[in-house]
């Protein structure tokens, strides 16, 4: 029989206010350890939280992004566990009324076909902080962190609309594609700024019935879920297989192992016994405001792609491509701006610029190459100083060392020679040193010119214009 | 409505309590006879009233985002039972 998955995600991803979401301490990734807490942070009595109203503007931002309903209020709960990691013993989080439902997300296949992929809810939360484990004098202790306790975390839970893992990675790269686009998180997975969890089960093809699902959680990477899913996919399909049946569970990623495991312990739903958080009045979300959030929304990824096409005459699968993250776009728009050349832009950030961006936490705009300095290199292209074989070279240097084409050129004195004279010189040098090959050319014979064009390019050190100097090879050679 | 003793001891367990076998038979008694004032609470006919969440008419309560002083640390963590360097120390708690 053939399974087929059936996989949902939950994207918990950091938002980049400078203070935390309830308190006014620094909500930035590294510090000293507990350097940005205050009394509120470490949850002491007495203290209150205020909502940072950045925070809920971020949340409310993404939540416009996916369409979803905005309720007219929206309210704070408490959700109750104890582990070191959350100083208070509760999280503030909302769960009877968040602050957005039933939107979603399109994401396009490789081939073209777009799918839409439901967004149960999203709701804002603080997030947790760290522990870090330790053995001293052979016993385990935890040392804890509590920088990250408090920092404005949103989640945003997807209906289990997805059916295989090329659907999971596409909707994994659109999701932190368009949270970058909102400029709400730095999405760096390595940091923890984003993370997703996964939630799969299995079933025969073609029925419409849910299996049992497993959670899985403590994933890193876009990578990692993919191998987690892959893992899911199979232990799962095996004890289906074998008529067994499978449990409902939240399970870990162990990343060196390349396997998931039961988490020891499990608090149900009931156990986190919610109830409204006394300390946060109710948000009012005047229709107004949202209407103003939803105007203020930049260009996304789906407008852009339609516009590169229509605007530049891109292919498809190149404005797919640039229109995928936004700093890409970004960059690409910049130096359509200084130039317009856009498909010659397209092809050197698509072949020469993504191809040095090392993973999916590397950004564009820390390349050495800044939008106006390709600009001009595709400017010196166009006006002939230098070909595109002189134009790669340059562009090498220009990664190396981060200086301006034009100054490349100059310093390396690479300019592109068609001066007739300067070529002639080349051609009768090369004509006197190969007379073979030059009575062949004279005598017809064309594939001897390739021969000739090279040993005339060489002496140039590539910088003739090929065009002048077979103009030239023919006038000596065939007339 | 009663509460059974396992099921105080489970909510006992969840707020990290421990109860004596003395106070456990007195909370049981104590739970039960909160939870029988919420049955009879039960016989109001509430249709169409909004759940009650805070008692204070407020909203919108919000700050701007700007960034204020953190703590020093030793003051961070003068009520700490125990600490290593800038960390507060715990036993380990098991995933």
């Amino acid at each position: 029989m053939n399974y087929e998955p059936v996989i949902g995600f939950e994207t918990h991803v950091e938002l980049a206010s400078r203070s935390k979401v309830f308190s006014s301490t620094r909500a930035e990734f590294g510090g000293q350890p507990n350097e940005y807490v205050n009394p509120v942070c470490l949850g002491l009595p007495g203290t209150l939280p205020v909502l940072n109203r950045v925070s809920m503007e971020m949340s409310l931002k993404a939540a416009l992004a996916m369409q979803c309903e905005i309720p007219e209020v929206t309210l704070f709960d408490r959700k109750h566990y104890y582990y070191p990691d959350l100083p208070k013993n509760y999280q503030i989080s909302q769960e009877y009324q968040p602050l957005a439902r039933h939107g979603r997300l399109n994401i396009v296949m490789p081939d073209g076909t777009e799918k839409t992929i439901g967004i149960h809810n999203i709701h804002l939360e603080e997030d947790a902080g760290k522990l870090i484990h330790e053995k001293r004098g052979g016993k385990w202790i935890s040392l804890v962190d509590l920088n990250r306790a408090g920092t404005s975390l949103l989640e945003i839970v997807s209906e289990p609309d997805l059916r295989s893992r090329e659907e999971a990675e596409i909707f994994m790269q659109t999701m932190r594609g368009l949270l970058r686009y909102l400029g709400v998180s730095d999405c760096k997975m390595q940091e923890g700024s984003l993370r997703f969890e996964l939630n799969i089960s299995m079933r025969p093809a073609g029925t419409t019935e849910y299996g049992t699902k497993v959670e899985v959680k403590n994933v890193g990477s876009i990578k990692a879920v993919l191998r987690a899913l892959d893992y899911e996919m199979e232990r799962q399909t095996e004890i289906l297989e074998e008529g067994g049946r499978v449990i409902q569970e939240t399970r870990l990623w162990d990343d060196d192992k390349g396997e998931t495991r039961p988490m020891r312990v499990k608090e149900g739903a009931k156990d986190y016994r919610y109830f409204p958080e006394p300390d946060l009045p109710p948000v009012r979300l005047e229709r107004d405001y949202i209407d103003r959030l939803r105007a203020e929304l930049p260009e996304l990824r789906d407008a852009k792609r339609k516009r590169y096409v229509e605007q530049y005459g891109l292919p498809e699968y190149d404005a797919g491509v640039l229109a995928a993250d936004k700093h890409v776009a970004d960059y690409f728009d910049e130096c359509c701006q200084a130039h317009n050349a856009p498909k010659a832009f397209s092809n050197w950030i698509m072949t020469y610029l993504l191809a040095e961006l090392k993973d999916e936490d590397s950004d564009i705009n820390d390349l050495p190459v800044k939008p106006a300095h390709l600009a001009e290199l595709v400017k010196l292209i166009d006006d002939k100083t230098i070909n595109q074989n002189l134009a790669k070279k340059v562009f090498k240097e220009m990664m190396e060392s981060g200086k301006t084409p034009g100054a490349i050129v100059k310093e390396q004195g690479l300019e592109v020679v068609s001066d007739a004279g300067a070529i002639e010189k080349f051609v009768d040098e090369v004509i006197a040193e190969n007379p073979g090959p030059a009575e062949e050319y004279a005598g017809g014979k064309d594939k001897a010119l390739n021969f000739l064009l090279g040993q005339v390019m060489r002496k140039s050190r590539g910088q003739a214009d090929p065009g002048a100097v077979q103009e030239i090879l023919n006038r000596k050679l065939r007339s | 409505m009663s509460i059974s003793r396992d099921e105080l001891k489970h909510i006992a367990l969840l707020s990290r309590l421990e109860l004596s076998d003395d106070e456990a038979e007195l909370y049981t008694r104590h739970i039960g006879e909160i939870l029988e004032y919420v049955e009879k609470l039960k016989e109001l006919d509430i249709e169409g009233v909004e759940p009650t969440s805070h008692a204070v008419p407020m909203e919108n309560v919000m700050r701007d985002d700007v960034v204020g002083p953190g703590l020093e640390i030793d003051e961070a963590l003068k009520n700490a039972p125990d600490r290593e360097d800038r960390f507060f120390r715990v036993p380990r708690v098991t995933e």
